[in-house]
């Protein structure tokens, strides 16, 4: 076959001028991109359906159980608490999306195509960027989704067994929003780590000991370091957007949430520099 | 047209690229042509920004790759045809691409037909052969129709008929007037594909030069004489500052003079001759002899421009 180069072909050797005069690519176009290579990978659908069936599943699940169980609990007064019930199993589900939210950067550098995307967009703080805004915005959709999907089935599940409640009870409509902006941010927190440590597997095992084993192993410290050291752990801290009470040693719902934007975005600063700085 | 400048890569103690200087012109192919290791894929990946110079500098028409408004309007580049997501299929991984840049989506379908991968284009990219990654690879550079194309040893593990394929495709793009750069190990390859070569070991430029000059530099002065009286013949040729050593097979192998010269001097001399070859080297030859020499000494720029070839300023300017 011969290269024929569409109209181009045949064209007599003069030196060529470049794509000057040609449409800029804008940070519209990067959206676009990211947007196509999220919704063109089967992880994506699968990890963001095993998030769902986790967080509303196995919520409804357990809000069965809790509330056959109420009788015999020992659940009596303020210690139930049937919106907590119900968005319990979002602790797994936000396991789920993180390991979305770093396979996004990661399979990036697991696969090459960073070579080939960084290739395409050169700024490399606009790729980064534009990768954040379209993977943040499809988490907290999920997010939204899985934590309204949670609560009103959950709400369902508990039965008549025990006492339930409604949207419209106070503060019960701020958890739930709460609850997925919770899980956009860390979508977007574990994005960031992935981008920092470039592996899949670090990025996870990091987001794991963040959110569930250095939260453990604080308890085995004094409790003047412990106390202090929960109240300001970014996840900790940013899990009070969802709960109705607050326990001793808690920050406020929307302080509590601040601490987890502010954390998020320092390692968003920092990976923003390390992809700037480091050799693709 | 792309312009180094004393471009340098180090890694720790390895310098990669050791203050490389060139200008790669339009309307012809331009061989990138070093043994493993010399530093071809790390300049060439300094030239689209993945690895940022320890100095120097390297530019795309006057400017660096990142500053381009749509790079692949005006840069395409294949380095390793793997770079992308196996799970991903080709229209797609070349969807991806295109609205990167803005380009309009129907150059995903041209360029598919081009490189002949429309049939298979709904197949993940993670199955394809190294010959159709290749060629994916090839519609990815192509996609933004631009004037300045890289090809990192693009023949590496195809076939016959794509190795066929690739060169054709490479003097047909130089044709129309575009810049090519491809690098290779193999001489051979780029004796079939250059126009013009800039060789490199180590990290460092030895020679920047047509191909023709390239094979006649390295032939030049090397002769293989026999004689009733090879002791003799070899002392005369000595005076004359040539140097001779024992050719295979007998008789003399003598460089730094022409066969002239040497029929001459055996004349002078009385010496019966048996047998007078010039040696036409191989590029093969030529290449190794440039690069052995890099490898042993570092190439003295001096010493290679005795030879009258074109060699590289220190500015890249030529
Ligand atoms: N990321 C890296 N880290 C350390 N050394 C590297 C890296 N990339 C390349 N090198 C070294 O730089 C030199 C040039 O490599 P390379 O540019 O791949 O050569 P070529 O493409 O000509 O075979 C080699 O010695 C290689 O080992
Ligand atoms: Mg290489």
């Amino acid at each position: 076959m011969t290269t024929a180069l569409g109209p181009r072909a045949g064209r007599p050797a003069q030196p060529r001028q470049g794509g000057a005069g040609a449409s800029p690519a804008r940070f519209s176009d990067a959206l676009r991109c990211e947007w196509a290579k999220l919704t063109s990978v089967r992880s994506t659908w699968v990890t963001l359906l095993v998030s769902l069936l986790l967080g509303v599943g196995v919520g409804a699940l357990i809000s069965y159980l809790a509330g056959s169980h109420y009788a015999t609990g020992g659940f009596r007064g303020r210690a139930w608490d049937p919106t907590a019930v119900s968005l319990r199993a979002l602790t797994i589900a936000q396991l789920a999306i993180a390991v979305l939210g770093s396979l996004v950067v990661t399979s990036e550098y697991g696969t090459g195509m960073i070579r080939t995307s960084l290739t395409a967009t050169p700024r490399r703080g606009r790729f980064l960027s534009s990768k954040a805004v379209v993977f943040t915005a499809v988490a907290l959709v999920v997010g939204e989704i899985m934590a309204f999907a949670a609560f009103l089935l959950g709400q369902l599940a508990i039965g008549s067994n025990a006492p339930h409640t409604s949207l419209a009870a106070p503060d019960v409509l701020r958890a739930v929003i709460g609850a997925g902006l919770y899980l956009a941010l860390i979508g977007l927190l574990s994005s960031c780590v992935g981008a920092l440590v470039r592996n899949t597997a670090a990025a996870i095992s990091s987001m794991v000991a963040l959110l569930f084993v250095l939260p453990g192993v604080v308890q085995a410290l004094p409790a003047s370091w412990s106390n202090v050291i929960t109240e300001w752990w970014p996840t900790q801290a940013g899990s009070q957007v969802y709960s109705l009470h607050r326990s001793a040693h808690t920050l406020s719902a929307w302080s509590g949430f601040a601490v987890l934007v502010v954390f998020t975005v320092i390692v968003f600063t920092a990976a923003l520099w390390v992809i700037e700085h480091r050799d693709a | 047209m792309i312009e180094a400048v004393h471009l340098t890569k180090r890694y720790g103690t390895t310098t990669a690229v050791d203050d490389l200087s060139f200008t790669i012109e339009p309307g012809q192919v331009t061989g990138f042509l070093g043994p493993n290791g010399a530093g071809k894929t790390t300049t060439m990946r300094m030239v689209i920004g993945l690895d940022k110079p320890s100095s120097g500098s390297v530019t795309i028409d006057g400017r660096m790759y990142r500053d381009l408004p749509a790079p692949l309007r005006e840069v395409g580049a294949l380095l390793d045809a793997k770079a992308l997501h196996g799970g991903r299929s080709a229209y797609n991984h070349l969807r991806v691409l295109a609205l990167s840049n803005g380009l309009p989506l129907s150059r995903v379908d041209e360029v598919l037909k081009m490189v002949g991968l429309k049939d298979v284009a709904s197949r993940r990219a993670g199955g394809y052969s190294l010959g159709m990654s290749q060629r994916l690879g090839v519609a990815g550079a192509l996609l933004g129709d631009p004037g300045i194309l890289m090809f990192d040893e693009p023949v590496n593990g195809l076939d016959p008929e794509g190795i066929l394929w690739i060169r054709q495709l490479m003097r047909s793009l130089a044709a129309e007037g575009r810049t090519v750069l491809v690098s290779s190990h193999l001489m051979s390859e780029m004796a079939l594909t250059a126009d013009h070569l800039l060789v490199i070991g180590r990290g460092k430029l030895i020679a920047d030069t047509g191909v023709q000059e390239f094979i006649d530099l390295s032939s030049a002065g090397t002769v293989v004489v026999r004689s009733r009286d090879d002791n003799l013949l070899a002392a005369r040729l000595a005076e004359q500052g040539a140097r001779t050593e024992p050719a295979v097979g007998g008789g003399l192998t003598a460089s730094g003079v022409s066969s002239s010269l040497v029929g001459e001097i055996a004349f002078a001399a009385g010496i019966i001759l048996d047998e007078l070859t010039p040696q036409r080297a191989s590029l093969e030859h030529a290449f190794m002899e440039l690069t052995k020499d890099s490898v042993d000494f570092g190439a003295s720029p001096s010493e290679l421009a005795s030879v009258g070839t074109d060699y590289p300023t220190t500015d890249g300017s030529r």
